[in-house]
């Protein structure tokens, strides 16, 4: 029997819907080849017009064949919604627009069997932030003077390493009264209190990693901002493991040890060494989850530092072999300390979770003071490719944790062993320094930052759904994509002297915010400094409630 | 604002000179209180320098309480001094039914007991004093310890000096250091303990200004020594620092700055002992200090010392004679009371230095 195709696709099932206007359009096809999704496309359609051409009327009909634009309804090329179209087209003729009615999560998993899959950010849900209803509200006045954000000296360096309590530490007095140091002690680095988070060079367009990597140079070499880049699972091209800015950056290993053969193969050869080793557990934004990278972005040079073929690569969602926080401990970080010779800090990044604390406080109190620094990620922070229900229904949010993490290190004494690192949506409305600053004072050392990178390239993703197409491989922008002709859309020293721009103004921005409290270095652990208009915030923090 | 003062003799100075250092900076405190510590004592006191003698003010309940410790303690009390008050009405003067300054013996169980643990038993005696007179507020216990007397009342502070009889200067009631200072604190609570000076274990501190890093440093000192307690003002923080530092630690007094107020990071990185002061900073980045601030202090040994904070937001001179160094927020308290001395010679310390007076009243400035 025939019926109406009621289970056919149709384009308002889609979560985006094309809006074309035939009598704008030139027919140029700028759309149609700027669309990395292959998401619309020409075709011919049969136009039917009544006429008349003689005095009193005499219907005529004509039919003629017009060319459009349309939307294609398959689901491997759905509309993302970037807008790259409109941006395009010279004459107004075509945009998306974002549909209410979409059936899309539905009709993906009846069709493919599978959940949707999205990359670039967790958190399409906005709510209010925790953050938001945060205020510096302890302002130095008459007896306790501010200070002068343009004159004072600011000390705003965050360390990365183990720090031993004051009686531990090896001090010899001499005779002179002099304290000298006569033993050991873990390495640590003081560097500037915000790491450009990781993101590994298969999730990065070869163009945005080398931005983000000059930018980070250029601010070390000429602006003096001592940022460090952290590489993310899956190597480095081994041009710069031997260079000297390898200096600046953090070298991720992950559950899939993915790119660590070419790391160990060049170390005789290391100038310099990392600014340290950080051993990712988990993600805030998949908790419970591996790294994955789509075969679309896994190209020839990806390959060749991660020792891949072409395919879907998957790390496992915890490390093979690590049982306990003791074997983790005693394992990973004994021979990453040893493999650089106990020079370079090692730290671990866990995805925040209702465990973090305990997590912490095991490692807090191993007897070997070899863990470096506690990177906390929350459920704001992005990814480059994650199943949906993985972003969308886990997770946990990163302030109260942190919060919870730092007055578990006070109540032992032991505040600032291990330096606390804090990331998850820091930044998401645009100023990271405010979100840094305000994560200080509730007791991070410091902040680390991924997604506010790829907006200062241009990225056309947002909050609410838009884009997010990270993990096809096919990004618009030319940012977390291998195909040559999108890459060649990102112009790397643009995006590098916007986050130069960017962290110079966070700098300023940072001092703005220290001198009317009054302090010349980071207010580490001050929440007498916050106040927030939430109680419930207030309650769970411990800081003042106001209204 | 506060002003804080001190005095440094090789003779004993009686505390009417303390009172005159302060009362002419009178227009720049509020006259809302007068303590003051004596230390190296003299008159009726030098007898007993290795004796601890107890400074007290309470009701006559908390005294019966404190007796009650003492006692069960095995301390047996070998002299005592009560001032001779004279009260008349429309004094500004919130007074204590009891002020109580007693020497006692230590308990026979002492004989073998290392110094270091005698003055253990002696702070947690206290220490158990004050948890017991704090139940109803019976009274408030400021020191007990040798050679150390605490003095500490809320109301005028010419009207306290009449009230204890501290204008007229004698020979019997006399010690060549003393700190003293003129508000309680106004900031916040009224509350005996929140006066300055602050007495641990010898160590003595005293402070014009505030510490914007209170709550870091309170919430570190708090799990560090059971002596590190009340915080009913935030510039305890800066007794339990020093007292951490160069008792628990046993560092030299020149490091006190560089925990309280490291060197930038830009200027550390080109000094030869970097290693070292990064290593401090690192873990004890939580005693760092922030805000405007004038820290007097003394250590066990009466040695007197003064530091500013790093960016010299309050003022502090030195003045000296052969005779007497003294401290003071303003040129006119060293004015008042040294008149004859040469001014030209007077130390401003800057914000980079520790000046510290010996016994001998030789004057060091060290640089930070
Ligand atoms: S909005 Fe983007 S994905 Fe949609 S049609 Fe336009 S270019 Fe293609
Ligand atoms: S523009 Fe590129 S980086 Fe941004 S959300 Fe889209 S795919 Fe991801």
């Amino acid at each position: 029997m025939e019926t109406v195709k009621i289970n056919d696709l149709a384009c308002n099932d889609l979560p985006w819907k094309v809006i074309y206007d035939t009598k704008r359009c030139t027919l140029c096809g700028s759309c149609v080849s700027a669309c990395s999704f292959g998401a619309i496309k020409p075709k011919v359609e049969r136009r039917r017009k009544s006429f008349s051409d003689t005095e009193t009327p005499e219907p005529k009909i004509s039919f003629s064949a017009t060319p459009v634009i349309t939307q294609v309804n398959i689901l491997k090329h759905f509309c993302r919604g970037c807008g790259v179209c409109e941006r395009v087209c010279p004459n107004s003729a075509i945009r998306s627009e974002r549909n209410p009615d979409s059936r899309f999560n539905v009709v993906y998993q009846a069709t493919t069997a599978s959940g949707p899959k999205r990359g670039g950010r967790n958190n399409l849900e906005v709510q209010a932030r925790t953050l938001d209803t945060l205020r510096v509200g302890r302002i130095s006045q008459m007896t306790d003077p501010s200070l002068d954000a343009e004159r004072h000296t600011f000390d705003c360096l965050a360390p990365l390493g183990r720090v031993l309590p004051a009686q531990n530490l090896p001090f010899t007095l001499g005779p002179d009264g002099k304290l000298t140091k006569t033993g050991q002690t873990p390495p640590l680095n003081w560097i500037y209190p915000i790491i450009i988070g990781d993101m590994s060079i298969g999730a990065l367009s070869w163009r945005m990693w080398e931005a983000v990597s000059m930018a980070v140079a250029y601010l070390n070499e000429e602006c003096g901002l001592p940022v460090r880049q952290c590489s993310g699972e899956g190597g480095m091209p081994v041009r710069l493991l031997k260079s000297k800015y390898l200096k600046y950056v953090i070298l991720q290993i992950a559950s899939g040890h993915f790119g660590w053969n070419r790391i160990i193969k060049a170390m005789p050869h290391m100038v310099e060494d990392p600014a340290g080793v950080l051993i990712k557990i988990g993600q805030g934004a998949k908790p419970g989850d591996g790294g994955l990278l789509m075969a679309a972005k896994v190209a020839s040079h990806i390959q060749s530092i991660r020792g891949v073929p072409k395919s879907d690569l998957l790390s496992p969602p915890n490390h093979q072999g690590l049982y306990s926080i003791e074997e983790s401990v005693q394992k990973m970080f004994l021979s990453f300390n040893a493999a650089f010779k106990f020079r370079v800090p090692v730290a671990i990044k866990v995805a925040a979770s209702a465990t973090s604390v305990s997590v912490f406080n095991n490692l807090v109190r191993d007897p070997y003071n070899i863990v470096g620094g506690f990177f906390l990620d929350g459920i704001d922070g992005g990814t480059g490719a994650a199943h949906d229900i993985s972003l969308d229904h886990t997770g946990h949010p990163v302030v109260s944790k942190l919060r919870d993490c730092y007055q578990a290190a006070c109540a032992q004494g032991r505040q600032g062993q291990i330096p606390l690192w804090a990331a998850g949506g820091l930044g998401k409305t645009g100023n990271l320094a405010a979100d840094a600053f305000k994560m200080f004072c509730l007791g991070a050392n410091g902040v680390f930052t991924g997604k506010l990178m790829l907006q200062l390239a241009g990225c056309l993703g947002n909050e609410h759904s838009r884009c997010n197409a990270c993990n096809t491989g096919l990004c618009p922008a030319g940012i977390t994509t291998q195909e040559p002709l999108l890459v060649k859309r990102l112009n790397p020293d643009k995006v590098a002297e916007n986050i130069v721009n960017y962290f110079l103004g966070v700098d300023k921005e940072l001092r703005k915010l220290m001198a009317p409290i009054g302090n010349s270095s980071l207010p580490v652990g001050r929440s007498d400094c916050l106040i927030s208009t939430d109680k419930a915030v207030a309650d769970r923090l411990q800081v003042q409630y106001v209204c | 604002m506060c002003r804080i003062g001190a005095i440094k003799s090789l003779n004993y100075v009686h505390p009417s000179t303390a009172l005159h250092l302060m009362n002419s900076q009178q227009k720049g405190h509020d006259n809302s209180g007068f303590a003051m510590v004596m230390q190296d004592l003299g008159g009726i006191f030098a007898d007993y320098k290795d004796k601890p003698t107890l400074s007290l003010a309470c009701t006559d309940e908390g005294l019966q309480i404190t007796e009650e410790i003492l006692g069960v303690l095995g301390f047996r009390q070998v002299f005592q001094w009560a001032p001779e008050t004279n009260w008349k009405p429309g004094m500004d003067i919130k007074k204590m039914p009891n002020y109580v300054f007693r020497t006692f013996d230590y308990p026979d169980y002492c004989r073998d007991m290392s110094q270091r643990d005698k003055e253990e038993l002696l702070t947690n005696t206290r220490l158990r004093i004050r948890a017991a007179l704090e139940k109803d507020e019976t009274g408030f216990v400021y020191s007990f310890w040798p050679d150390v007397i605490t003095l500490k009342e809320i109301g005028d502070p010419r009207d306290i000096g009449t009230f204890f009889g501290l204008w007229e200067p004698d020979e019997s009631f006399t010690a060549r250091t003393i700190t003293a200072q003129c508000r309680q604190n106004t900031n916040y609570a009224i509350v005996r303990y929140a006066a300055h000076p602050f007495f641990l274990q010898g160590y003595v501190t005293l402070t014009n200004g505030e510490n914007t890093f209170y709550q870091k440093n309170k919430e570190f000192q708090s799990t560090l020594h059971p002596g590190y307690l009340g915080f009913e003002s935030d510039s305890q923080c800066f007794l339990y620092t020093m007292h951490y530092m160069h008792r628990r630690l046993g560092w030299p007094l020149q490091y006190y700055k560089h925990i309280i107020t490291p060197l930038p990071f830009e200027e550390v990185v080109k000094r030869e002992d970097k290693e070292e002061l990064l290593a401090i900073r690192q873990s004890l980045a939580h005693l760092e200090i922030n805000g405007p601030n004038t820290i007097i202090g003394t250590l066990p040994d009466f040695t007197m010392w003064v530091v500013c904070d790093a960016k010299k937001l309050r003022p502090i001179v030195v003045g000296r004679t052969e005779d007497t160094v003294v401290f003071s927020s303003e040129v006119c308290g060293i004015n008042e009371i040294l008149p004859g001395r040469d001014w030209e010679s007077d130390i401003y310390p800057n914000e980079r230095e520790i000046v510290v007076v010996d016994n001998n009243l030789e004057v060091q400035r060290w640089k930070q």
